[in-house]
């Protein structure tokens, strides 16, 4: 029989993916995968905060990804500096600022790595909650702004000139962003959250004729990523956040090998 | 609704930076009109457009749109990303929910009703201008805004989108503002012409404006001569409709 940190496991992972999934499509579609690394990195710096600040890591990692969010959207208001270098900029200094944060920390003693690529094996139920919890409050605000989102990301003046409160949708979508990012880091750490955003998603767009469809299928690639992946860390004894991020890479090479009409 | 208020810009001044997009430009529109923009590129047409659609907040002037008057935009360029799978249907429907039957009715209306269940990625340029002007229609606009609608299109196809707009504006009787590169290509369709180089350098009746002294200024011997071209094939056009048209706005221009 499997034991239970394995079944925990799988739900965590599980949880994640399916949030991962149509949040996924639209970093996809609006080409924010730098985005989500800066969200993620920052996230490190949240530990530091949290273990600073006394109080729980994921709130800490939380409360940094949110302000990271705004920050982000009020700084690209401003248009002084190109997107990407500010992204370059904030994504590296958040990161080195979590590490140094931490080493400065002397009194604690934390496990890097777990941080870094995930500790999934270790998924306790307290984190359970706090995946399911954030994960489905984040598909259910996503559903909400869903159209709006979507004609936003197709042309946004087009959608300002028939009524679509623009700016509001986009600062909420960042907002959910680093939402999933604190939720999926204990899964698969800072520096692998981007790949469960971005690959299954990717891999949808090959069977998907609407965008609906490649949330859905977004979310079925991440779950099988996470399966796969788990079950080849069990066997193998290889890392599980990796693991599940190759598992996801193959499934996206896989894709092209079926042939489809989907284009 | 023809006849009746929908835009009024007075005074509208806009600058980045150090440089001057717009400089005191008034601008009305009313119902029923078709109002065309002229000017070269980076005169601050597309500037204008999105300061009179309340996109942009001028520096400086007003701006008065009849209040909830409805909107439909055509705007310059669309580019949707490769990984967003997308049909013209629900393209359409995106900022108007509708059956199928309004947007096949909005779609043959611009001629363009085979494209219906085509991924969007598929349709050419033109079909594309089509697909964008039935989004707009769909919104029974009383006020349609066409960003260089024939950008992407060749020249025969451009006649046909330009005879197209005005059949809408007789059909609907909505005041139409069109952004256009080219005077001689909408010089049929339109009712008056604004020329813009960041102000307002000529307006008025298309013939007027085509013999005006500060068009022909900014627009060059070359632009004349441009001109007298596509008047050929307007001529022909329009032969083949029995018309006679501008034929002595031509030997102006050849002059």
């Amino acid at each position: 029989m499997l034991d239970d940190f394995i079944w925990r496991a799988l739900l965590g992972g599980l949880g994640v993916a399916l949030a991962a999934g149509p949040l996924g499509a639209f970093v996809v579609w609006r080409r924010m995968a730098y985005f989500g690394d800066t969200l993620a990195h920052s996230g490190l710096l949240g530990v530091a905060v949290g273990v600073l600040a006394g109080v729980d890591e994921g709130l800490g990692v939380l409360a940094v990804c949110l302000a990271t969010a705004l920050l982000l959207v009020l700084l690209e208001r401003s248009r002084r500096l190109a997107t990407d270098t500010l992204l370059g900029i904030l994504a590296h200094s958040a990161l080195s600022l979590g590490l140094v944060g931490l080493a400065l920390l002397e009194t604690v003693r934390v496990d890097l790595s777990s941080y870094l690529f995930g500790d999934i094996l270790a998924v306790g139920m307290r984190d359970l909650a706090w995946i399911w919890g954030g994960g489905l409050a984040a598909l259910a605000l996503l559903a909400a702004i869903w159209r709006p989102l979507l004609a936003a990301t197709v042309h946004e003046e087009l959608a300002r000139v028939e009524g679509v409160p623009v700016f509001a949708v986009r600062l909420a979508f960042m907002l959910l962003i680093a939402l999933v990012v604190a939720v999926a880091m204990k899964v698969v750490g800072v520096l692998l959250i981007t790949s469960l955003l971005i690959i299954p998603a990717a891999t949808a767009r090959h069977f998907a004729r609407s965008p609906e469809r490649m949330a859905v299928l977004g979310s079925g690639f991440g779950a099988l990523a996470v399966g796969g992946g788990l079950a080849a860390s069990l066997h193998l004894d290889t890392p599980a956040g990796p693991s599940i991020v190759v598992c996801a890479a193959l499934l996206f090479a896989l894709a092209f090998a079926v042939p489809t009409r989907a284009r | 609704m023809s006849g009746e208020p929908l835009l009024r810009l007075h005074g509208v001044s806009l600058t980045r930076g150090r440089r001057t997009l717009l400089d005191g430009v008034d601008l009305d529109l009313a119902g029923g009109e078709i109002v065309t923009l002229i000017g070269p590129n980076g005169a601050g047409k597309s500037t204008l457009v999105k300061v009179a659609l309340g996109l942009l907040a001028p520096d400086r002037g007003t701006v008065w749109r009849r209040p909830g008057v409805r909107i439909g935009y055509v705007p310059q360029r669309l580019v949707v990303a490769e990984t967003l799978p997308l049909s013209v249907e629900r393209f359409v429907t995106l900022g108007t929910p509708a059956p199928r039957a309004a947007v096949r009715a909005a779609l043959a209306e611009t001629g363009a009703a085979h494209v219906l269940r085509n991924p969007l990625h598929s349709v050419s340029g033109g079909e594309l201008q089509r697909v964008m002007l039935a989004r707009a229609l769909l919104r029974r606009p009383a006020l349609l805004v066409l960003d260089e609608p024939v950008q992407a299109v060749d020249v025969a196809g451009q006649y046909a989108l330009y005879e197209l707009i005005g059949a809408i504006r007789d059909r609907r009787g909505c005041g139409i503002l069109l952004v256009s590169h080219d005077l001689h290509l909408v010089m049929a369709a339109t009712d008056r012409v604004v020329c813009l180089n960041h102000h307002v350098c000529c307006a008025g009746h298309p013939d007027d404006v085509s013999r005006d002294p500060a068009y022909r200024a900014l627009f060059g011997l070359e632009g004349v001569r441009h001109l007298a071209v596509y008047h050929h094939h307007h001529d022909h056009r329009h032969d083949l409709h029995g018309e006679v048209l501008h034929e002595d706005a031509e030997h102006d221009h050849a002059r």
